[in-house]
């Protein structure tokens, strides 16, 4: 029953890491950016969510507003300073996208005080259900892995299927071709950005309202969603996809064995305290091994 | 001489004589976290630290703060506190939330023959050997809560317990202290990392446990994650906290979710004495939310300072000011306080459970956990 929720955890823990990681690969993939402001839009999401469930009393609203106000914090970021990056190198990009981290972080400070913000699941989403074999398990964890795949699909459509994602792609293959065959690249480019903003602020709002909403809340996530990209492939939502899950599978199975096998050899306040150390290293060290086995990560197509 | 230290001197002299009982002003270096994730705390510190010098009219005056923002990182709290030691040129440094800091700038302002007061971090390392006659703890040594929580547990006859801390230092002292005190079986000690944010595979270990309590030291955001995604998780073993992870700065945003945890501290909102009454109904008034331990211990220790500053000027007559210090002749919000021989504090700990009251998250006291506690290190120190 334990190895079941802890699976189940996994594949959750998945599920979250992936929804904070797309946007991410998207816009790295398309538009060959280093956006390390995709941590700040997660939190830019979080805090539209708190602010607006707490004035309204509607958690659904709030999440609208966290998908809203990050696309449009995105498009607006966009326009003002990363349009003047693309011709870059990658190191001016991770300074300027480094310093709107700063920004945003102070701002949201002066804006909404020094204080995390409330921020409660609603009555429908909140509460242990039981699953088949009298497993008790969050409702919420299950609606993440349910939105996590919707959100997998709804990319795959978007991009295999529509006119947007034909020129998303040709944009990724070729951007000046394309800019000569009439598409207006700068507006592609401004719609790729808010839609990764967007997604990186559903994630804050989903994710916020069962963790703390606060400043700084988007760096850690930042570091796990390059790990997630990285690992599966700059670029690819297949890859962002199966990255997660296998961070998400690693990390909380590392943690929830490890302990106990250095028990075996060692005495219980070392193997502790050694053991959640070493587990914590595993999905760094998962990324090594790929990178070394497979430099592209496993669905790369560049190199 | 210039117009402004022709003026400073005029002006010292006009105080010295109308007011011959004053001792000189007394420069603070007030160092905290203003900025990012730490911020919250930092604000409670600076409040708690004004308030009383505000609350002190006149004598209040007599102190100068100067305030700086420490980021949260140990590099620029040294850099803060080298400026306010050798251009600012502060009599006392205070304010330093983290244990981390602390171990970065105190045996530096020491060994420049400052005078360092915390109003927080507390490690074992400066309370044992390496206590300091300059330094003073106001607040507590680190390991006390954690103790407190295991004298409770134990007292309470639990006799299984699931403990819970984040992997780095100030954690690992967290579970020592808290076995310390408590004698009965514990089920399973889990590190978690620092920053964690997603608890579901501690939670689904503590369902499996058979444990009869958690007892989890997770400060700031680590606290919030938790509390929220335990009260979601159906799992019903009850929880015992520190006082830090249950600390009004956090409540508003864990919300209900938090009623009725039990936490142990030396302090609470509702602890019976006029100082305590006054400190909270004035921070009340003037910030609209509770104070945390954070801001009554900061208020604690610039009522502290102004006692000995009246006596004895830190610059002036050290030896004075450090016997005013020891003599810690002040109006307390814990009630009864007094140093011990390394200069930290012997207190009452209290049994705290989260209520609303008024229309806001605090703590009330429930039971007491230890009387005249000092601290496990107090014998290492050598003065």
């Amino acid at each position: 029953m334990l190895l079941a929720e802890q699976l189940l955890n996994g594949l959750q823990y998945g599920m979250m890491l992936f929804l904070m990681a797309a946007g991410l690969t998207l816009v790295f993939g398309v538009m060959g950016l280093i956006n390390l402001a995709h941590g700040a839009l997660y939190m830019v999401g979080a805090f539209a969510c708190a602010v607006v469930a707490a004035s309204t009393g509607s958690f659904w609203l709030g999440l609208v507003a966290s998908l809203a106000v990050a696309a449009a914090a995105g498009a607006l970021v966009e326009m003002l300073v990363i349009r003047r990056l693309y011709n870059r190198d990658h190191l001016d990009q991770v300074l300027a996208t480094f310093a709107l981290i700063l920004v945003f972080s102070e701002g949201t400070r002066w804006l909404f005080g020094d204080f995390p913000l409330y921020l409660k699941l609603p009555p429908a989403l909140s509460g242990a259900i039981t699953l088949p074999g009298g497993l008790q398990y969050p409702f919420f964890r299950l609606v993440i892995i349910l939105v996590g795949a919707v959100v997998a699909l709804g990319l795959w459509l978007l991009i295999s299927r529509t006119r947007l994602g034909i020129r998303i792609r040709a944009g990724e293959a070729d951007r000046e071709m394309i800019g000569a065959l009439g598409v207006d690249i700068a507006k592609l480019y401004t719609i790729v950005f808010a839609l990764g903003a967007a997604l990186a602020g559903l994630a804050g709002g989903l994710v916020g309202s069962i963790q703390s909403v606060q400043v700084g809340m988007g760096e850690p996530v930042l570091i796990l969603a390059f790990v997630v990209i990285v690992i599966g492939g700059i670029g690819s939502i297949k890859g962002a996809l199966v990255g997660a899950l296998l961070v998400g599978m690693t990390d909380t199975l590392g943690k929830a064995v490890i302990p106990g096998l250095f028990a075996r050899v060692m005495d219980t306040a070392s193997a502790n305290t050694t053991g959640s150390a070493v587990a914590s290293m595993l999905i760094y060290i998962l990324m090594a091994v790929v990178l070394l086995v497979r430099p592209q990560g496993l669905f790369g197509a560049r190199v | 001489m210039t117009l402004k230290s022709l003026l400073l001197s005029a002006t010292t002299t006009l105080a010295l004589i109308t007011a011959p009982a004053m001792a000189e002003p007394v420069k603070v270096g007030l160092i905290t976290t203003l900025s990012g994730g730490g911020a919250g705390i930092g604000a409670d510190v600076r409040d708690g630290f004004m308030l009383a010098l505000k609350a002190a009219g006149d004598a209040g005056k007599e102190i100068e703060v100067i305030l700086e923002d420490d980021q949260q990182k140990p590099d620029i709290a040294v850099q803060v506190a080298d400026k306010m030691i050798q251009s600012d040129n502060v009599d006392v440094l205070t304010g330093i939330i983290w244990s981390n800091l602390a171990m970065a700038v105190v045996p530096a302002a020491t060994a420049q023959d400052k005078f360092y007061l915390s109003t927080n971090a507390a490690p074992s390392a400066l309370a044992g050997e390496g206590c300091n006659p300059k330094y003073f703890s106001v607040s507590y040594q680190n390991d006390n809560m954690h103790e407190a929580a295991g004298a409770y547990a134990a007292a309470e006859g639990v006799k299984k317990m699931f403990i819970m801390a984040p992997n780095y230092p100030a954690g690992q002292d967290s579970l020592a202290g808290f076995k310390r005190f408590y004698d009965g079986e514990v089920v399973a000690e889990v590190y978690t990392q620092v920053g964690q944010t997603d608890f579901a595979g501690e939670i689904a270990q503590i369902r499996a446990s058979g444990a009869d309590r958690v007892f989890f030291f997770q400060p700031g955001g680590m606290g919030i994650a938790f509390l929220k995604q335990y009260a979601e998780s159906g799992v019903d073993i009850p929880l015992i906290g520190p006082g830090f992870s249950l600390s009004e700065d956090i409540l508003p945003a864990v919300g209900d979710a938090a009623l009725g945890t039990i936490n142990t501290s030396h302090w609470s909102t509702d602890l019976d004495n006029p100082a305590n009454k006054a400190f909270v109904d004035a921070f009340r008034a003037d910030f609209g939310r509770y104070p945390s331990l954070y801001a009554a211990q900061a208020y604690d220790t610039a009522n502290l300072l102004l006692s000995a500053s009246a006596k004895a000027s830190p610059s002036g007559d050290p030896d004075g000011f450090r016997a005013a210090l020891q003599a810690a002749d002040f109006a307390s919000v814990r009630g009864k306080f007094a140093f011990g021989p390394n200069q930290h504090p012997i207190q009452d700990f209290y049994v705290l459970e989260v209520e609303n009251r008024d229309g806001g998250l605090t703590n009330k006291i429930v039971g007491n956990a230890m009387t005249d506690r000092g601290d496990a290190y107090a014998e290492l120190c050598k003065m």
